[in-house]
């Protein structure tokens, strides 16, 4: 019972819109945007005294997350190029939660789409296939592969009610498993010693940077992505379909909405959005598929999704600050001699308060736009 | 021949019991909780988290045995933070659980960075066979007291459940929380305890990977049992006994990669490696939408929802 409360609360992230003049909107909205602000400020606080106790400087931790994410155009390249996956990622745990669903398994999909990529670019290397022909074969076999794996687990939960939180994890370990497969067996490139890969796609098939930017296009596309899914989820009869079933399952099947169809759907591209992250990790970043690609951006997505309330317009600036955190690791880890996990550590404190601090919305008067309409 | 057989038969019975050990634990932790009525998808990260702790610890004590406590204690501190949690209005247990997955691992790589290295001392084991002087029987049952601690737990949680005022008071909390108002029972106090208690279990079944099997500490220890097991519950519909069953079976199923592997199949390791994960899925898939499974769901999980 509190459970599908507590489901249904972080869904309702738009501010009420009728009756309220500008001002008082903004005042209501406003709570979405304090309440996860003091949360993330609240558990850097707790890392603070967590670093005090292992004896490193806070102090330090933060100039050096300053100088190695955001604080040169060097840094801040590679911020946003980090922050391009999370953009996506999070999209692929933003889109299902508006129906309820609680999609974890980015991280296979974004792998399985990655080499998807690869696969289907490998073979034309070196024939002078055009680029303008492979390059969108390669998008869309990302997109497929990764629509399909979420796909699948949206298809177990609609039809067999398999818990599709477990169901999509057990599959990114599957999506992993796979692709290691090729990577080791089939595909490998006998090149390829310290680290098994497949071949390179080659530079006539890679994604370069955007114009006058240290960063790859996948930032951009991720951003017009979020912005269309937001659109999409927020403006159309389809979005407001879905987050009526996410609202309440049941009255929405008695309703006669497609639950079924809003469920797929919603993973479809939830997974593409996790398979086309893995096309640019292998397009722009890795230029070929190998286990580098399980680098946890579909994990750190997850977070950046409950930060941003799953709402597609909140996800680039906190895939941003995440992508920033991520930039950083490696100075932190070689300046203050701390393990590469102490962003993973800082990643825990802040999602832990950040759910704690669920329990706050509504009880500010501040927020209350009248007695009637504020939020009980 | 048939000498033969039985041999490799009892080899893939004492593997059964070596891999399933860590699953019964945290099937077990998982059950309890689930039985009052929340859902603790981190006990992945417990897995990991009592793994590094119990490793240190018995590197640092040079006792195993004090090692398994502190991979216990790990599950009780995670464990009781997310029944505090939850506790709390409006908050989510499933993500809850998520977010304790990336605290359990963040910590556990975090503090364990010095002690991939170490050599900690290992649990001792039982040796059941040795006096029929066959070698190969001698060290296919070589059975560590864990699994036995583990067995018992579920025979005590069986006759618990059924029969103490404790096991009442938790199924009444996980059927309907109204009811256990009506008893005059804190509802968020016996979750809480019931989580911390199914922490502590699944604690202890990270110990059992780090200090017998494979019994080493290092990042990529636990793949996903903490999370199969948490599957595992469904299938076993909530009951201790076969939650024992089923790891026994999940157990039997890991072990035959490596029991392949060592007859010289090395073709698609990979895909040995993926096939618990699909053997988790496939047992989902046959049980969530049994009615047996419905029936016996306690009637507030959201997981059965």
């Amino acid at each position: 019972m509190t459970d599908a409360i507590g489901a249904a609360a972080h869904l309702t992230a738009a501010p009420p819109r009728r009756g309220s003049t500008l001002a008082l909107r903004l005042r209501a909205g406003s709570e979405y945007l304090v309440i996860p602000v003091l949360a993330v400020l609240a558990a850097s606080g707790l890392f603070g005294l967590f670093l005090l106790a292992v004896g490193k400087s806070p102090l330090t931790f933060l100039d050096l997350i300053w100088v190695g994410g955001f604080g040169s155009a060097f840094s801040w390249g590679n911020t946003l190029a980090r922050a391009a996956p999370l953009v996506l990622t999070a999209l692929t745990v933003a889109i299902p939660a508006q129906l309820g669903l609680t999609i974890i398994g980015g991280e296979g999909a974004l792998v399985l789409g990655g080499f998807a990529a690869a696969a289907v670019a490998v073979p034309f290397v070196g024939s002078g296939a055009p680029a303008l022909a492979v390059m969108p074969l390669m998008v869309l076999a990302s997109l497929v592969a990764g629509g399909l794996w979420i796909g699948l687990a949206g298809l177990l939960r609609y039809r067999r009610g398999v818990n599709e939180t477990i169901a999509s994890l057990l599959l990114s370990y599957v999506a992993i498993a796979v692709t290691l497969f090729f990577v080791e067996g089939p595909l490998r490139d006998p090149a390829s010693t310290a680290k098994a890969s497949t071949r390179p796609i080659g530079a006539l098939y890679a994604v370069g940077k955007m114009p006058g930017l240290n960063v790859h296009w996948g930032f951009a596309v991720g951003v017009a992505v979020a912005i269309a899914l937001g659109v999409l989820m927020s403006r159309t009869t389809f979005g407001f379909a879905a987050r009526i079933t996410g609202g309440n399952m049941r009255a929405a099947q008695a309703q006669g909405l497609p639950v079924g169809r809003l469920m797929m759907s919603c993973c479809l591209i939830a997974g593409a959005c996790a398979g086309l992250a893995g096309y640019f990790e292998v397009a722009a970043v890795q230029g070929r598929a190998n286990a580098s690609l399980a680098a946890g951006y579909g994990f750190t997505g997850i977070l950046v999704s409950f930060l941003a309330r799953h709402n597609p317009f909140a996800i680039p600036p906190v895939a941003v600050l995440f992508g920033g955190l991520a930039a950083a690791g490696g100075l932190v880890q070689r300046r203050m001699g701390m393990p590469d996990a102490t962003v993973l550590v800082l990643q825990g404190f802040i999602f832990v308060v950040l759910l704690a601090s669920e329990t706050l919305y509504g009880r500010f008067s501040l927020f209350r736009i009248s007695g009637r309409q504020g939020r009980a | 021949m048939t000498a033969q057989l039985a041999i490799v038969l009892t080899a893939m019975l004492g593997g059964a019991i070596r891999v399933s050990t860590p699953f019964i634990f945290v099937a077990l932790g998982e059950t309890l909780t689930e039985k009052s009525g929340r859902i603790n998808l981190g006990l992945e990260g417990t897995l990991v988290l009592g793994a590094m702790l119990g490793y240190a610890t018995a590197y640092l004590t040079g006792s195993p045995w004090l090692g398994v406590l502190a991979g216990g204690g790990a599950g009780v501190l995670l464990g009781t933070l997310h029944g505090l949690l939850c506790s709390l209005p409006r908050v989510n247990d499933i993500a809850v659980g998520i977010a304790m997955m990336t605290l359990g691992t963040g910590l556990a790589f975090f503090f364990g960075k010095p002690f991939i290295q170490p050599e900690a001392p290992h649990l001792p084991s039982i040796p059941l066979a040795d006096w029929t002087g066959d070698p190969a029987l001698a060290v296919a049952l070589r059975v560590n007291p864990l699994f036995f601690v583990g067995v018992a737990a579920a025979l005590v949680m069986a006759w618990g459940f059924r029969n103490t005022r404790i096991g009442l008071v938790v199924r009444t909390t996980g059927d309907s929380a109204a009811a256990a108002l009506a008893m005059g029972v804190s509802v968020n106090r016996v979750r809480t305890l019931a989580t911390a208690t199914g922490g502590f279990l699944a604690g202890i079944g990270g110990a059992f990977l780090s200090l017998y099997y494979p019994g080493s500490w290092n990042e990529g220890l636990s793949s996903g049992q903490g999370l199969m097991a948490v599957a595992l519950v469904i299938f076993a519909r909530w009951s201790p006994i076969r939650c024992v069953l089923a790891a026994l079976l999940f157990g039997a199923a890991g072990a035959i990669g490596p029991a392949l592997q060592s007859v010289g199949v090395t073709q698609g390791y990979y895909l040995f490696n993926a096939a618990p994960y699909i053997l988790t899925l496939l047992v989902m898939v046959g049980s969530s939408g049994s009615k047996d499974a419905l029936r016996a769901a306690p009637g507030e999980l959201s997981i059965t929802r």
